[in-house]
């Protein structure tokens, strides 16, 4: 039975048709990735109007493929360019620099694709095995257990946000309160309409994506044409030169970083940038040379460029087994295996086997020919960061109105790309977090749904939602989960020291 | 609606008063004294025009493109955008009419999106 689905899985990837579309998105990816200012859920969103006229299978190996490599590519303009190429590298891109400046820049660009490498493998294996072990347990949820576990996800996605969390707050909500738009709701009531047709389907969701995540990335970098992009000078020979002698040197390192990614990414709302960011940090206080650390040290680029890579896949186990996303990219996912017919939730893994296997045979795919390619998009980084801002970003921009209006065919969507487009580019300006809002819009209906159906079950009772066994112990975590940082947060402010502040 | 505790109103209600308790608390924290701050790149005319580009090329489109067809539309946008951000004449045209084909050839004939074609519907193919 195993043997026949594997077999039929590895038939529907290593088809022509399927292998080009890998292909092809894997150059998309680098490049994007490498260009400062284009990210992976960029990528992603970008890419969504394109896979909806195609099979599922190479459908989810274009966006598999093309956010592996970029989270990868991201590394590249680090080293030259002092700039992230995705917010997944703005952890190490000053460590990077510095390698760069002291003539190391052919190890650190190495380093970034071997541990990427390694990470994402790392990240797939752990898919692979848990997400059919957490299957066979989903089956047994009912609807207070899915409450749960959405609250779950949109605090911690909330509380993991980098900055401030209340701000974060107001972004989850600002996702749910669009997210109640139109009929689709359990009353079936038509809700914030004005009598608009359009808007009493709700609001769909990819040009919202494609304004919060291309759109206002777009506005940031007209905003920034005047400055320049100075590149460093790098020699770049051999970028396998001394990997050996640093897997042999930093096991652990790279192992923690693997660890913590998947499980970052695993959870709910925080994705390859917040990976990065805590593996970093990690890797800085268990080092035994701390003090090399911002210098041009080598060991946290190998524990956070494994990281991001494993948040990738990691952030596909709740995805595929609840339908809530890990990550940005992984909310835009979950709305095209919906169309795809792939319905996320634990009986994926019974009406769907074949092509979820396919899905982690392309995952492995990825992750070993981003060797080759990413040798090459090390190689060609200089004229790939040379493409003139002024002409790449118009021709992103009608790509992006193009993808808007493919949605519904209706310049509808052209409209709501710029208006989320201009509202996430204020609030990220501002300091309020994205992610929040994206996965309040992606989880609002379920949230509601799965509140409303315990409710009539439990004729009302609230502590219904804690007398299922599972259910309980969720609701027990999820508390303590908001309560610890509020309470901290509760005692910081009484002592007199100023809590939160923004980043900018 | 009557006869029902948890009807369609109680969501939006829930996430009313969070956002009036989240705003009220970031009003009470905030420390800055000025209720609006420009970035530094107002300073920039190009930037300033660029941004304010980005946001009417995309209203043009959404209120022309349905009459005067995709190609034109497209066409003057790309124009407007990339000569505001400083590219040449010499690059912007072939760029632009380049960008346009490959993206209406790409999404109409092998995604088969019916990008309009306006006034220019008997030339269409």
């Amino acid at each position: 039975m195993t043997y026949s689905v594997l077999s039929q899985a590895l038939a529907q990837v290593f088809d022509p048709y399927v292998l080009w579309v890998i292909f092809g998105s894997a150059l998309f990816g680098l490049f994007v990735g490498a260009v400062p200012g284009l990210t992976a859920t960029m990528a992603t969103a970008l890419l969504v109007p394109v896979t909806f006229f195609m099979p599922p299978v190479p459908a989810i190996a274009s966006i598999v493929t093309a956010t592996a490599m970029a989270i990868f590519a991201g590394d590249i303009p680090s080293c030259f360019l002092r700039m992230p190429g995705t917010p997944a590298s703005a952890a190490y891109t000053d460590e990077a620099y510095a390698m760069t400046k002291q003539g190391q820049g052919e190890m650190a660009l190495g380093a970034g694709l071997v541990f990427s490498v390694i990470g994402g493998l790392f990240g797939t294996a752990v898919l692979i095995v848990a997400a059919p072990a957490l299957a066979e347990v989903a089956l047994k949820f009912s609807s207070f257990e899915y409450f749960w576990l959405v609250i779950l996800g949109l605090s911690s996605a909330v509380f993991l946000a980098l900055g401030n969390p209340l701000k974060g707050v107001v972004s989850l909500l600002i996702g749910l309160l669009v997210s109640s738009v139109g009929l689709d709701n359990p009353a079936g009531h038509p809700r914030f309409t004005f009598g608009n047709a359009e808007l009493a389907g709700g609001l769909t969701l990819i040009p919202i994506m494609i304004g919060m995540f291309a759109v206002s990335e777009i506005l940031r970098g007209v905003a920034a044409i005047d400055k320049p992009w100075e590149m460093a000078q790098a020699k770049v020979g051999n970028v396998f030169r001394g990997m050996w002698g640093l897997t042999k040197k930093y096991p652990l390192q790279t192992l923690r970083g693997s660890v913590l990614g998947t499980a970052i990414g695993a959870l709910p709302g925080a994705g390859a940038d917040i990976a990065a960011w805590m593996s970093y940090a990690v890797s800085k206080r268990f080092s035994k040379e701390p003090e090399k650390f911002g210098t041009g040290h080598v060991e946290g680029i190998i524990e956070a460029g494994a990281s991001n890579n494993s948040a990738l896949a990691g952030a596909w186990i709740p995805a595929l087994v609840f339908g809530i996303p890990g990550d940005s990219i992984t909310a835009i996912v979950i709305g095209v295996l919906y169309i795809k017919g792939l319905n996320p939730g634990p009986t994926i893994f019974m009406n769907n086997a074949v092509a979820l296997y396919a899905i982690f045979i392309v995952f492995i795919i990825a992750n070993l020919i981003m060797i080759p390619l990413g040798v090459a998009a090390i190689k060609s980084a200089k004229q790939m960061l040379r493409a003139p801002r002024e002409l790449l970003l118009p021709v992103i921009l009608l790509f992006c109105i193009v993808g808007s209006f493919a949605i519904n065919n209706s310049a509808f969507g052209v409209l709501l790309m710029l208006a989320f487009g201009i509202v996430g580019y204020l609030m990220e300006e501002n300091g309020f977090p994205v992610a929040p809002a994206i996965l309040g819009m992606v989880l609002g209906a379920m949230l509601e749904e799965n509140f409303i159906s315990s409710m009539i079950k439990a004729d009302g009772r609230l502590m219904a939602f804690f007398e299922r066994p599972i259910a309980g112990s969720l609701g027990v975590l999820t508390l303590a989960v908001i309560s610890v940082p509020l309470i901290r947060a509760f005692f910081r402010t009484s002592m007199g020291v100023p809590g939160g502040g923004t980043k900018q | 609606m009557p006869g029902q505790k948890f009807g369609p109103a109680w969501f939006p209600g829930l996430i009313a008063v969070g956002l009036i308790l989240c705003g009220t608390l970031l009003a009470a924290r905030s420390q800055k004294g000025v209720l609006v701050a420009f970035p530094d790149w107002i300073r920039s005319a190009r930037a300033v025009a660029g941004v304010a580009s980005v946001i009417a090329g995309l209203l043009f489109y959404v209120l022309v493109a349905h009459w005067l067809g995709f190609y034109l539309t497209a066409l003057v946008i790309q124009v407007m955008w990339m000569r505001i951000l400083g590219a040449s004449w010499r690059l912007t045209l072939p760029v632009a009419v380049i960008a346009t084909v490959v993206i209406h050839l790409s999404f109409y004939k092998l995604l088969r999106i019916p990008l309009p074609w306006g006034i220019f519907e008997r030339f269409a193919f």
